[in-house]
Parts: C-alpha cells; sequence; structure tokens
C-alpha cells in the first residue's frame, strides 16, 4: 500500500472544529453592559456581557447550583450577573460571590469564564484549553478598524456545518452559478488560479483580464469613477486563517492600467471579511462585513455595499441550508472533488492537523480529511505541508 | 469544570510508587484518558480500609500531557481514617479503582496576580498551578510552609523551577509564616482588589488566612482553597453520638464520620457534598460533652462559635485528654 492510499479516500462531510482557537461570539455592539446575550460557541452555550468599566465578559450559560441559563439573569453590581433562579451571584472570572440563604459561599461554586478578547470590532471567545490563550492569536482583520478602510456587515445564522462555509469561500467559481445577478460571470470557471499554503494559511489567487464588470464591480467603479465605461482587470485573492476565517481581496481595475502588476489606483478595491464560529455540528454563525479603501466617507456606500453584499450572501445560505439538508438525507453518499476545491482542500488539513494536535483525532488511525485506516503503529504520512 | 465532573470510575494501573519524604509517598497512576489534567483538579481513590472500602480525594500534583497519566502525593498520617495507610501500601503494578481529574478548585489565569500558599502536604494542590502560572508568565508568588526541610515535599524541585517566586517558611528555622503581614501585603498593593490567594494547607493555616482576608476587607471569592474536609483542630478520636429522639446511640470512630455512623445505625441522613461545603447534612445539637471540631466551610465562625449546629459529613467531637466524647443531636 503507498503512503498516498493510507490518507486518500472519501471527505468528511461533518467536520468538528478545533477548540484551541480564538472565535468570534458577537459584534461588539452585542455584548452589552445591560443585560446578558445567550449564544452557543463551539458547541459551548455562554452569556456574554459587559462589565460596568466595559470590559466583555463570556461565562458558561449554566449556573452551577441547578444549571438554570445565566443568560436570563440580570447584571448587578460592578461585574456580576446574578442566576433568574435562586439567585446565585456571579462575578467576570465566575466566581460565585453570593448565596443569598446562607450565611456563607460555597467555595466550590463557580462557573468557567472564557477567556475574552475583543478586537477588530468583534469580540473573540476561546472555549478550549485556557492556558493557551494568547491574545496575539487572533486572526488578522485589521481592515475592520482601519482608518484606510470603511464599511460594515451584518451575521447570518447558517444551518450548516461550518466547514461548509468555508468551503464555498475558498472557492468562488459558485459565483456563476449562484450569484448570476450580481457578481456571477463564465470567466470565474474560466481563469486559472493558483493555491498556495503553509502551516495555517491558504491563499487562493485568481484574475480575470479584460472582461466586463459583472453589475455589483459596475456600480463600485462608478462610485469611483463616475460615467465609467469598458473593460476591467478583475481580481479576487482569497486569504484563509486558521481555523475559520477568510479575508478576500477582491476589486476590478480599467482593464491594462497594471492591476496585476501591483497599480491598483485605476480600480476599486474591497476586502469581504468572513469569520465563521461553529454553533453545534450541523449551524454556525457566519460574521462577515464589507470593506472598501475609497470614499471612506460615504455613509451611503457603506450602506449600500452592505445591503447588496446582504443579498449575494442570502443566495448563499439558501444553497448552504439546502447542501446540509441534502447530505442528512444522503448519509450513504460521499464527497468527491474538483479541482477547484484546492483551496478548500488545504484548508481541512490545516483543521485536521489542528483537531490531531489537540487530541481528538487520532493520527494514525482516523483523518477527518481523509479517512481511511492507517496501521495504528505508523504515523499517518502526509504529502506536501 | 461543571461538564466534567461527573465521578467515572475506572481501574487505574500504579507505574510509579517512591516516597519523596519521611512520611510522603508519591503515587502514579495510568488511566485512559485523553485531556490533561487542569490545575487544581483532583482524583478519587477507592481505598481499601480492611472490612470496607471508602473514598479518598488527592490532589493532581503532576500530569502527562496526553492525559494518561496523573501523580498524587500521599502523606502518612499516623491517625488517617485508614485512606493513606492504603496508599503508602501500593506498589507498581498494582491497579486500583480511581476516578478521571474532578476539578473543584480551579485556577483562573485572568488575576492581575496570583498568591499560592502551601502548608505542608497541601503543597500537592498548589504545583500545578505554579507550574502553569510559571509557564504561562503570569505575575505569582508561591509561598510554602512547612515543619522541617526534611518534612516538605517537591521542595527542591520548586526551588529550582521558581527561584524569586518561592518563598520558604520553616517553622524549625526560626521564620514561620506571618500570616497577617502577607494578607496586609496583598491589601496595601496597587492591585489588592484582583489579587487571588489560593491557599491548601491545615485547618490551622486555612483559618489565619480565612480570618486575615475578611478583617482585610478584601473580597471574599478572591480566597480560594480546597477542603477535603479532612483537617481539623484536634486529631480525630472516637466518640459517642445520640438522637435521643429516635432511640439511637452509637460511636462515631476515628476513621469514620457521624454520617456514616448514624446511616449505619439506622438514620436516615441527608447529604451532598460530603466535604463540608453544601449544608444539606446539617443537624442541630442538642449537648456536647468536649469540644465540637467545626472542619465545615459551609457555616460561617459566628455559627461556628454558637455551635447550635453541625455538618455531619467532617464535623466531630473531641476531648483530647482520653475521656470519650458524647454528642447529642436531633435530626430533622
Ligand atoms: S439555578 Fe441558579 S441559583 Fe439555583
Ligand atoms: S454533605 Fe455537604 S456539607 Fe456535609
Ligand atoms: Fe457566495
Amino acid at each position: 500500500m503507498s503512503v498516498l492510499d493510507r490518507q486518500m479516500s472519501a471527505t468528511a462531510k461533518i467536520f468538528p472544529h478545533p477548540r484551541d482557537a480564538w472565535y468570534v461570539a458577537a459584534w461588539d455592539h452585542e455584548v452589552t453592559a445591560k443585560a446578558p446575550l445567550a449564544r452557543t460557541i463551539a458547541d459551548r452555550p455562554l452569556a456574554l456581557y459587559r462589565t460596568q468599566d466595559g470590559r466583555p465578559v463570556a461565562l458558561a450559560d449554566a449556573c452551577w447550583h441547578r444549571l438554570a441559563p445565566l443568560s436570563m439573569g440580570t447584571l448587578v453590581g460592578d461585574d456580576e450577573v446574578q442566576c433568574p433562579y435562586h439567585g446565585l451571584r456571579y462575578n467576570s472570572s465566575g466566581r460565585c460571590t453570593a448565596m443569598p440563604a446562607q450565611e456563607t459561599v460555597n467555595p466550590s461554586a463557580s462557573v468557567p469564564s472564557f477567556p475574552v478578547v475583543e478586537k477588530h470590532r468583534y469580540v473573540w471567545v476561546w472555549v478550549g484549553d485556557p492556558t493557551k490563550a494568547d491574545p496575539d492569536l487572533v486572526p488578522d482583520m485589521h481592515q475592520m478598524d482601519s482608518p484606510d478602510w470603511a464599511g460594515d456587515g451584518l451575521t447570518i445564522h447558517a444551518d450548516c456545518n461550518y466547514q461548509l462555509v468555508l468551503d464555498n469561500l475558498m472557492d468562488l467559481t459558485h459565483e456563476e452559478f449562484v450569484h448570476s445577478s450580481s457578481i456571477g460571470q463564465a470567466e470565474l470557471s474560466e481563469a486559472e488560479f493558483s493555491t498556495t499554503h503553509d502551516g495555517s494559511t491558504v491563499t487562493v489567487s485568481r484574475w480575470m483580464r479584460d472582461i466586463d464588470a459583472p453589475p455589483f464591480w459596475l456600480k463600485n467603479m462608478r462610485d469611483k469613477f463616475p460615467g465609467f465605461t469598458g473593460k476591467v482587470d478583475r481580481w479576487q485573492i482569497i486569504h484563509f486563517e486558521a481555523p475559520s476565517t477568510i479575508c478576500i481581496d477582491v476589486g476590478v481595475a480599467k482593464a491594462g492600467t497594471g492591476a496585476p502588476e501591483g497599480d491598483r489606483s485605476q480600480g476599486v478595491n474591497g476586502y469581504v471579511m468572513n469569520t465563521i464560529t461553529p454553533d453545534r455540528d450541523r449551524s454556525c454563525h457566519y460574521f462577515w462585513a464589507f470593506m472598501r479603501n475609497y470614499r471612506l466617507d460615504s455613509q451611503l456606500i457603506t450602506t449600500q455595499l452592505r445591503d447588496g453584499v446582504h443579498g449575494v450572501f442570502a443566495e448563499d445560505e439558501v444553497m448552504l441550508t439546502a447542501q446540509q439538508k441534502a447530505i442528512d438525507e444522503n448519509p450513504d453518499y460521499e464527497f468527491y472533488s474538483l479541482n477547484v476545491d484546492a483551496g478548500g482542500m488545504w484548508v481541512r488539513r490545516i483543521l485536521d492537523r489542528m483537531l490531531v494536535a489537540e487530541g481528538r483525532l487520532d493520527p494514525g488511525d482516523v483523518s477527518v480529511t481523509n479517512h481511511a485506516a492507517a496501521p495504528a503503529d505508523r504515523p499517518r504520512v502526509t504529502t506536501g505541508a | 469544570m461543571v461538564a466534567d465532573n461527573r465521578p467515572v470510575w475506572q481501574p487505574a494501573e500504579v507505574v510509579e510508587s517512591r516516597m519523596v519524604t519521611d512520611q510522603v509517598r508519591r503515587v502514579t497512576l495510568r488511566r485512559p484518558g485523553t485531556r490533561r489534567a487542569q490545575p487544581g483538579s483532583h482524583v478519587d481513590v477507592r481505598v481499601d480500609l480492611g472490612a470496607r472500602t471508602d473514598v479518598r480525594s488527592y490532589s493532581v500534583v503532576e500530569a502527562s500531557a496526553d492525559g494518561s497519566q496523573v501523580t498524587v502525593s500521599v502523606m502518612l498520617a499516623p491517625r488517617s481514617r485508614g485512606g493513606s495507610r492504603f496508599m503508602h501500601g501500593l506498589r507498581e503494578g498494582d491497579v486500583v479503582e480511581c476516578t478521571q481529574p474532578l476539578q473543584n478548585f480551579d485556577l483562573r489565569l485572568g488575576a492581575p496576580r496570583h498568591l499560592l500558599v502551601a502548608g505542608g502536604i497541601g503543597v500537592t494542590a498548589l504545583a500545578a498551578m505554579a507550574e502553569t502560572l510559571r509557564t504561562t508568565g503570569r505575575d505569582y508568588t508561591l509561598v510554602y510552609v512547612g515543619r522541617s526541610r526534611a518534612a516538605m515535599a517537591y521542595l527542591d524541585e520548586l526551588e529550582q523551577a521558581h527561584g524569586d517566586r518561592l518563598r520558604v517558611h520553616v517553622d524549625d528555622q526560626g521564620h514561620p509564616l506571618d500570616v497577617a503581614a502577607l494578607v496586609d501585603e496583598v491589601a496595601g498593593s496597587s492591585t489588592a482588589r484582583a489579587t487571588e490567594l489560593y491557599v491548601c494547607g491545615p485547618i490551622r493555616l486555612m483559618d489565619a488566612v480565612r480570618r486575615a482576608w475578611a478583617g482585610a476587607g478584601l473580597p471574599v471569592h478572591n480566597l480560594r482553597f480546597e477542603t477535603f474536609g479532612n483537617s481539623g483542630w484536634f486529631d480525630a478520636e472516637d466518640f459517642v453520638v445520640r438522637v435521643p429522639r429516635l432511640g439511637l446511640e452509637t460511636t462515631v470512630g476515628a476513621d469514620t464520620t457521624i454520617l456514616e455512623a448514624l446511616t449505619e445505625a439506622g438514620a436516615e441522613m441527608m447529604f451532598d457534598c460530603r466535604k463540608g461545603e453544601c449544608g444539606l447534612c446539617q443537624v442541630d445539637v442538642r449537648d456536647v460533652d468536649g469540644s465540637l471540631d467545626h472542619r465545615d466551610v459551609f457555616f460561617s465562625a459566628r455559627q461556628h462559635e454558637a455551635g447550635d449546629q453541625l455538618c455531619t459529613c467532617v464535623s466531630r467531637v473531641a476531648c483530647g485528654d482520653g475521656r470519650t466524647g458524647v454528642l447529642t443531636l436531633d435530626l430533622p
């Protein structure tokens, strides 16, 4: 049996998620000092709130006593939440600070408090091993709050495994079929693309030269260059950062003005910011924003772009939900791959390794990406890296 | 964490058993598991007491990264309830029943400063915490108190690992710990209200720290401690317990509890934690001949002084002079 046989097989349809990672739990404005917010992040139900001095907090959403949801409770004092059932109070580190019916507080009483970081307009939570929760590991989404970029976004609660969204974003040839009225065009499938990767990132680049701008991009060109007509060079450079952040450098420039070589001055540039947080195994929170680096002061354009992309992503949501349903209704059928899946498959390979490192996947036994059995006494060999 | 705290009993093989001081034995157990024991966790071990088996909790001193091994350290207590004798008899290759690591004493990494205070064998609960604080680069101090250097388990290893962050107080070297000064140091610091103090040791040390902490007005929930209810103000001795309303009288042996003795005698008792924390096992005290040895943390100091109630799972009566104490109770 060759090394390749040992790793090549069918591709997992319901992908587990790494736990040792920062996931976006909410937009910054969703987490308040007025009332807790209930949200399940990577299988952990959380109660999210802010202390009176503005620090975000993520507590397990189950009281130590009888597991009533703390998210139904009230915020009291500087940093505490009071259980809605029998009034136990917890501070921002999850310590119980008051038991109303007795003179002491049981020293064992506490709920898990998860590491939290506020960055790039999001509140990020780490549900895995807290000793590994290094704030420097938050994925790069600097366009979200850089003065050089403007824009806004929304959240989709998608009823599908988070990995299906990653697949969707790593292969944009679907635009021709799913988004035919806005950004889709035949050249997407025809253009060559290249894929590169390292231990935690994957980049897929695609250039389409001398083409007609689809409606979405024609509108954007005219926002910057009023009355623009003519051909464009279009690009999509998809940057994945493990475990589930995908920032896509997109744009068009007047054809032949040097954009592929690096001069984008005659074009419009956007960044589609996506970060996907697993909820349960068949649902996820899909946080997205569209940022642009031109006409920064126009709230009109910000709102138009947000609404436009919202419409486009609603088309993805319909497809992803239908795909998940078909997957569940055909448990005995496998996935097969196309060449355009290269980006998505490298993503799976990276996630696979993270899962093995967390001890949640036996490297010699089962691979999620390729669940071929390897002899238990030999480590699974992977090609490339 | 809440979710991991339902005990799962499995056989575990003893893969290491050796003395680390005159009285402390280090025992490493191997059992199936994939998650590393978190600092502050303990395992419950089924100990054979001859006539019966019982359960004892031991803090995890060290854990392997792959979750397959945990090390505990057990002091041979001359008047132990029998658990330490059993543990000291273990040899490599023996098999015991134990649980996965359970967590009731979790270390929070977010505090700006951590103070760990270990007395004697209490160091077992704090050694793993200190190690995590060290490797994650936190601000911490480990205070280790003992009777003599020779009796202090892991002292050399801790000195090597923690350098200046370790403060050692040895009674027989003439510099015992001044608890009040230590707590004052916290109270006077810029991070006073956010500093967490973790303490584990004999009841006198724990009580002194608790009183000083409360006296300094520091937030009670920042004082973290774990008690398995097995350390008291007096050595455990036999005493008689009576429940006139039920016509019951029985002896509580040094190696058992009121809760167990009364249950055995036919009383129907209520309880949950069995370590003096929840208060479910409380009963009314009618009379006591001898001294009440409150070992629980459920009742407040005021309630302990009043002595109207006690927690049957841990608290006892002692005379300390050879007489046999008598406790008269009323049960709910
Ligand atoms: S369930 Fe929260 S106080 Fe009882
Ligand atoms: S059973 Fe919980 S205090 Fe006794
Ligand atoms: Fe799409």
